[in-house]
């Protein structure tokens, strides 16, 4: 589905993440895990096209070639984006933060309309109906993430990046995102790469496991495979 | 009694063209961040551009219908500014987002460089726009007299403000800018051409200001500097107002409009600019942000 060969990523002119190689297979939930600062949010953010990657980045989405196209070519070729910390409009309501999604996917002369929203993003995330007139500033942590999530999946994405989406967030709305992670994947075989902090999470949750360092992937296993002491460990070492 | 009327009525009609200039500002400052030198002389093509519709109506048609050129001469430099606007964002500001120095350098070198063009093109001597016929005159309640042509000025200017809440707050145009403005890399990430939507938002905003020039040519003269003396006033009622806010544009022109108008009747016009200059810096020293603070609830 999404294959990183030889990225390199550079923050002004230093590079932080060099030849960096992954594969996400299609159809399965990936997590890309490790300490603070080894380079996972910046990977994410150099598949998004939000960081500056070297001339040799081979980003293959879907058989095609992405990596010289802008942030906004690459999400209306299918990637969702659910950033760390979510980053929801905060003057915005939910209603346009979730709209204002669906209008770059659309043809020329299609209307936005309440009916384009897709309906299951109402049964996996009931607060939505209830909080479309709120701003989405005016959400608490829990409910701007369940948002963010939803926003992506509205444009029908191929695959679904989340950055760390239980980052701050109570341990029962965690569960929550958790299911949902779970649900998006196989109700609509949506793949999904998920970079966390907390390992339990991503035990429960992902199909394979990346462990990062220093920008290189240093293990990668099948999560039913993983024990999870050796994982801490290789985490905290 | 009046007199405070008719220096009320000044003082908004002046708030309004400043409001009107802001506009513009607002939007390239407010929302994209640029201060843009260049602003002034948006207002100055559209002031020209009214001039040279009308010459063009005087040559080509009847007289009868003479007084509809402004009507057209609006919608010319409407059109003239927004385009001027977009080459400008296109070819010079895009490449200096994130330089506000660099920006504002390169602005000023346009304004001089679209002044010069004004002066080469249509001479250092001032030119002068006939109002047309209807809006000759006034109405007298009383003792004050509200001329025609400014009544019609504020008018346009609340017509203005209308389409541009619209855009902002009704159109999916507006909610994309809306989302630029707030958040760039988030709005990218939701597949919005945040470079087209720069484009737009700055062409709207020069565009705005081609309308101002329009009012602008009701007024006086009109010569290559007549966007300078009107710019200064609408930076600091963008500033005064809270960089960002559309209400905060409002009322910080009708507070340097009317304050400046005010004191201008009792002394001269010389110490109102630096009675408003004044007023601007000791409440700026108060509230450095402005009247107005988007304020939102901060992650927890």
């Amino acid at each position: 589905m999404l294959y990183l060969k030889n990225m390199d990523s550079y923050y002004g002119e230093s590079r932080v993440i060099e030849g960096l190689s992954l594969d996400i297979p299609k159809g399965k939930i990936v997590s890309l895990i490790g300490r603070n600062g080894v380079g996972k949010s910046t990977t994410l953010k150099s598949i998004m096209g939000l960081v500056k990657t070297g001339p040799e980045t081979s980003l293959v989405f879907d058989g095609k070639e992405i990596a010289k196209l802008p942030a906004y070519e690459r999400v209306r070729c299918g990637i969702g984006y659910v950033p760390q910390g979510r980053d929801i409009f905060p003057q915005m309501t939910v209603q346009e933060n979730l709209e204002l999604g669906i209008q770059p996917i659309l043809g020329r002369g299609e209307k936005v309309g309440k009916n384009k929203i897709p309906e299951y993003l109402y049964d996996l995330f009931p607060i939505l109906p209830k909080f479309a007139k709120r701003r989405g500033g005016d959400l608490s942590g829990g409910q701007q993430q369940q948002l963010a999530i939803a926003r992506a999946l509205v444009q029908d994405p191929k695959i679904l990046i989340l950055d760390e989406p239980t980052e701050g967030i109570q341990p029962s709305i965690i569960n929550d995102i958790g299911r949902a992670i779970r649900k998006i994947n196989e109700w609509k075989g949506i793949t999904v790469l998920l970079v966390e902090q907390y390992l339990d999470f991503v035990m429960e949750n992902s199909h394979y496991i990346n462990i990062m360092e220093k920008g290189n992937i240093i293990f990668h296993r099948e999560t039913s495979l993983c024990d999870k002491a050796e994982v801490q460990k290789l985490m905290t070492d | 009694m009046e007199q405070t009327i008719n220096i009320l009525f000044n003082g908004l009609s002046l708030s309004s063209i400043i409001l009107l200039t802001s506009l513009g500002l607002a939007i390239t400052f407010g929302v994209m961040r640029v201060i843009n030198m260049a602003h002034g002389e948006f207002v100055m093509i559209g002031a020209y551009m009214t001039f040279v519709v009308q010459q063009l109506f005087a040559k080509f048609l009847p007289e009868s219908i003479g007084g509809l050129y402004y009507f057209v001469a609006i919608i010319a430099a409407f059109g003239v500014a927004f385009g001027l606007g977009s080459l400008l964002e296109k070819f010079v500001i895009s490449r200096l987002y994130g330089r506000e120095i660099d920006s504002l350098l390169a602005t000023w070198g346009i304004s001089l460089i679209l002044q010069q063009g004004a002066r080469s093109i249509f001479g250092s001597q001032g030119v002068n726009v006939t109002a047309p016929s209807f809006l000759s005159g006034g109405i007298t309640l009383g003792e004050c007299t509200f001329s025609y042509n400014r009544i019609f000025i504020i008018l346009l200017v609340a017509l203005c403000m209308g389409a541009v809440w619209l855009v902002m707050y009704k159109s999916n145009f507006g909610r994309q800018m809306r989302a630029v403005m707030q958040n760039r890399p988030m709005a990218q990430c939701m597949g919005i051409n945040s470079r087209k939507v720069d484009n737009l938002t700055f062409a709207m905003g020069s565009g705005f200001a081609g309308i101002a020039g329009c009012s602008v040519a009701l007024l006086g003269s009109i010569d290559s500097t007549v966007g300078q003396s009107y710019i200064v006033n609408s930076f600091m009622a963008v500033v005064l107002g809270g960089v960002g806010n559309l209400i905060g544009t409002v009322i910080g022109s009708g507070i340097i409009g009317i304050s400046s108008i005010f004191t201008e009747n009792y002394t001269s016009s010389t110490i109102a600019k630096a009675v408003v200059l004044l007023i601007v810096i000791v409440f700026l020293q108060k509230r450095p942000q402005g009247l107005f603070v988007i304020k939102s609830r901060n992650l927890d």
